[in-house]
């Protein structure tokens, strides 16, 4: 039974309100044949950085984007530094960590660069690192990968691996000032369940771009955290397809977009095998002049894809005038024959009549605008369901917003 | 004992590039205990002083005082007010998303009172009160004032109103858009804080209505942006037999159509 929910606006914009000036919401369900997913972009998958032509700014992939602050990432003048980048992988007992040379059969399965800089990325890392957990293995502390920008520029490329059955939680931890554009591939057995958490706490200035390629192996669960708080522009692009039916994927996200700062964080879930689940939220807080956040949700249930569950939202709150809101979910579906499909995506703006409500009853100013940003966020921390994590996550928010809102 | 000061309080607006003058000179003193009803047609300025009062940024004092117990309003920002004593229950209450009811009371009781209120007994003051206002347990939940109908909005207020104890109560056309059971529950609310004695009560109405569950001690006719008369409950009656015809130039009032912008 084929159901598609469409509520682009729901829920979330004030009654009544128009919503924030400069934020664009659009959402499109496609019922077509042939994938536009795949076709809206400039050219197809390739490994190769010449496939690409070097982006001018009008192409649907990259109109979103300051393509002047990706420091030369795209058009191939961003020389790597060899240095100034540092890669720390912190491993439990029973997993394999290995640098290996780019003929490793082991690198690009998940998935191949859509774009240029990921292909860039690609054709111009040296070593890439391999991190195996083998068949069965239940992890019960976190690999964690440490990326320590100095000030360098690098191309990166990592592979995490989980045989059948294995159990994992993966933290990738993006700190300093880089410029980096990488790949990594997440590539979960049959059975396998992987939980990636990466956070992007960047210095001011970095610029990070990122294509994330998640392989689901058959009943197989994937969940992935992405946490952006700083650099000057970051775009991430977390990928999923399924390897076998029963999969399931779960995409989380959440970012404070402060003055100034480009955000961008584009998905695509390909449910390209039947009976797989994938639920994606994001949640995002701007405030400032400039501050900028994208949020690109892709779902393609492809003709074969019978029994697909899936549900995309974005929310976005607008502390600030100044602030810019693109937020475009898009739904496919090649086949009647799902068990659900649907997608969501609202803007809303923190204004002054809610500070004025809340002050109205005693609530300092710094407190009324951190108690709508918490709550807007504390529902989304609760979903992500590691309390560790959590905690962090609640601690960092609270920091961003005592810096921010003082 | 508290008392509310207001003497010859101007107010201006920005519309359309002009500075409009809404409030001509306001006068009135309310003490702790006692009830003034502001009656006035659409437009005349009832709820600007309000919202003025309040602090809201929109209106700009031009001219007069406010002080509570002496001590000066205009210099206060909208929370020192608020925790000064100075509530105001209002006409459009705002949807903040996100923010339970249940965190929102927490944190302006907390505001409020100078210290969080202590966990238990707090959880049972406001389980209490919702009882009293007929409100689902399940409302506290939910997101402040997001989704509730106009009856639900009132209440809340009025639930505010009940916890946060205010020493004088600004009541901005509280009754309006309430059938005649929710208007007696709200009003049962106001009448259980007024009871207690130690609040005063402004309530603006453009209805007598809400005049027959709360007893007001003074009535006040605000048109052209002031009193323009004053008296007793009887004020009320009078207004109720023969309108704001007498008290409006160029003519009777359309009641009803246009409403005052206090967005």
């Amino acid at each position: 039974m084929a159901e598609a929910q469409n509520s682009p606006t729901s829920g979330y914009a004030p009654a009544g309100g128009p919503p924030p000036v400069g934020s664009t919401t659009a959402g499109s369900i496609a019922v077509a044949a042939e994938s536009t997913v795949a076709t809206r972009m400039s050219a197809p998958p390739s490994f190769d950085v010449a496939d690409f032509a070097v982006p001018h700014g009008r192409e649907e992939e990259w109109r979103f984007t300051p393509l002047e602050r990706l420091r030369g990432l795209h058009d191939g003048t961003a020389t790597a530094t060899g240095g100034g980048v540092k890669v720390v992988v912190e491993a439990p007992e029973g997993v394999t960590v290995e640098s290996v040379a780019r003929d490793d059969a082991r690198i690009g399965r998940a998935g191949i660069p859509v774009d240029r800089v990921a292909a860039q990325a690609y054709s111009a890392f040296e070593q890439a690192s391999v991190v195996t957990v083998p068949k069965e293995t239940v992890l019960t502390e976190p690999i964690r990968i440490a990326v320590r920008g100095e000030g360098g520029t690098a191309y990166g490329h990592q592979v995490i691996e989980l045989g059948a059955f294995a159990e994992a939680l993966v933290v990738l931890d993006h700190t300093g000032d880089a410029v980096l554009a990488a790949n990594v591939d997440f590539v979960l057995g049959d059975g396998a369940k992987l939980t990636v958490v990466s956070v992007q706490d960047w210095d001011d200035k970095a610029v990070h771009v990122a294509q994330h390629n998640a392989l689901v192996g058959r009943d197989a669960s994937f969940k992935s955290v992405v946490v952006t708080f700083g650099g000057d522009v970051v775009r991430l692009h977390p990928r999923v397809t399924y390897a076998g039916p029963g999969g399931e994927a779960e995409l989380f996200g959440l970012y404070l977009t402060d003055a100034g700062q480009h955000q961008e964080h584009r998905l695509l879930v390909d449910h390209n095998v039947p009976h797989c689940k994938s639920n994606v939220v994001y949640k995002g807080a701007l405030q400032g002049d400039g501050a900028h956040a994208v949020w690109i949700g892709d779902v393609l249930i492809e003709a074969r894809a019978e029994g697909t569950d899936t549900y995309e939202m974005n929310r976005n709150l607008v502390l600030t005038d100044g602030a810019r809101v693109d937020s475009v979910p898009n739904l496919e579906i090649e086949t009647g024959e799902i068990v659900g499909a649907g997608h969501a995506s609202a803007t809303g703006r923190f204004d002054d009549e809610q500070l004025f409500y809340l002050m109205a009853r005693g609530i300092p100013e710094k407190d009324a605008r951190r108690l709508v940003v918490r709550g807007f966020f504390a529902e989304l921390v609760q979903q992500i369901g590691l309390p560790d994590i959590e905690e962090r996550l609640i601690a960092k928010i609270e920091e961003e917003l005592e810096a921010a809102v003082a | 004992m508290a008392t509310l000061e207001i003497r010859d309080l101007h107010v201006t607006v920005e519309a359309e590039n002009a500075t409009k003058e809404i409030l001509k000179g306001v006068d009135l003193t309310v003490k702790q205990g006692e009830t003034h009803a502001i009656m006035g047609p659409n437009g005349s300025g009832k709820s600007t002083l309000a919202y003025a009062l309040a602090g809201h940024p929109k209106y700009t004092v031009s001219g007069g005082t406010v002080t509570l117990d002496g001590e000066d309003v205009l210099e206060m920002s909208v929370d020192e007010r608020a925790r000064a004593g100075l509530f105001l229950a209002m006409q459009y209450p705002v949807e903040v998303p996100g923010v339970s009811v249940s965190n929102f009371l927490r944190t302006s009781a907390t505001a409020v009172r100078g210290e969080a209120p202590k966990l238990r007994t707090w959880v049972k003051e406001v389980k209490e009160a919702m009882e009293r206002l007929n409100m689902d347990p399940a409302f506290a939940e939910r997101n402040v004032n997001e989704g509730f109908s106009g009856g639900e909005k009132k209440r809340h207020e009025i639930l505010q109103l009940e916890l946060l104890k205010p020493r004088v109560a600004i009541l901005d056309e509280t009754d309006s858009g309430l059938d005649v059971d929710a208007l007696r529950i709200v009003s049962e609310g106001v009448n259980r804080v007024r009871e207690s004695g130690e609040v005063g009560t402004l309530l603006i109405t453009h209805y007598t209505r809400i005049l027959r569950y709360i007893k007001p001690d003074h009535v006040h006719v605000f048109a052209g942006g002031r009193i323009v008369e004053s008296g007793g409950p009887e004020l009320a009656d009078k207004l109720e037999n023969e309108g704001y015809e007498a008290y409006v130039k160029g003519g009777p009032v359309a009641g009803g159509h246009s409403k005052e912008d206090v967005a």
